[in-house]
């Protein structure tokens, strides 16, 4: 475990989990979850839970996201609140 | 399921792309009992694949080659592999999903049968999350209407 890997990693997850509940657009809000959950994998793997890393990268970045991408095409792309 | 506008890119970087991808999957899915992965991640790319057939090429075109009726089968082939291993060693005397058991009909010993029988139950749940992955993305792209209704 090296702490500073760690540190970047947080602030990076904090960021992305902020901007995907703060952006309006449904796409870019879909991506960023994305790009959240790959970081997560990342932490998680370099704290050395290489199962729950690999579960993460399928199915958060992977399989999730092209579900929302699916459910966005049946409404409106633009959020209203 | 919005009109589809072929796109040479996409269309070929999928037919590059899925073969490594289900070759890893099954890799994932038959090394799931001593190495990180399982039948869940391995389903999960596996089926992943599968979905990115259906976004790149025509979803009627892909759905005639791997028919919904077929992936509702899977489904529950998965789930029977999975109770029925169970369900075979509680039949041998032991408790339910203790493989150690299997050794009474298997030509193996003891060690090796419970290896075969997580390797067993990891294809079950492989070929269960796969069908279901898929089904869940049929039903969110084409909003429900499923083919043979009216």
């Amino acid at each position: 475990m090296i702490w500073q890997l760690d540190i970047v990693f947080l602030i990076l997850v904090v960021i992305s989990a902020i901007a995907a509940i703060s952006v309006k657009d449904l796409l870019s809000s879909a991506i960023l979850l994305g790009a959240y959950s790959f970081l997560m994998c990342l932490l998680w793997s370099e704290m050395g839970a290489v199962d729950v890393a690999f579960t993460e990268a399928a199915v958060g970045a992977g399989i999730s996201t092209a579900f929302f991408i699916g459910f966005i095409y049946q409404t409106t792309r633009r959020t209203k609140d | 399921m919005k009109e589809r506008y072929p796109d040479v890119t996409i269309e070929t970087i999928c037919r590059l792309l899925i073969p490594p991808i289900q070759l890893f999957a099954l890799y994932v899915i038959a090394h799931g009992h001593y190495s990180p992965g399982g039948g869940f991640q391995g389903g999960c790319i596996l089926g992943a694949s599968f979905i990115m057939m259906f976004i790149a090429y025509d979803i009627g075109e892909v759905k005639r080659k791997m028919q919904e009726k077929l992936n509702t089968i899977l489904c529950s082939t998965g789930v029977l592999i999975f109770a029925g291993i169970g369900l075979i060693c509680l039949i041998l005397g032991a408790n339910y999903l203790d493989y150690g058991i299997l050794h009474n009909i298997l030509p193996v010993h003891q060690a090796k049968a419970r290896a075969l029988g997580t390797l067993g139950i990891e294809i079950g749940v492989g070929i269960a999350v796969t069908s279901v992955m898929v089904s869940i993305f049929l039903n969110i792209a084409t909003a429900g209407e499923h083919e043979g209704e009216p």
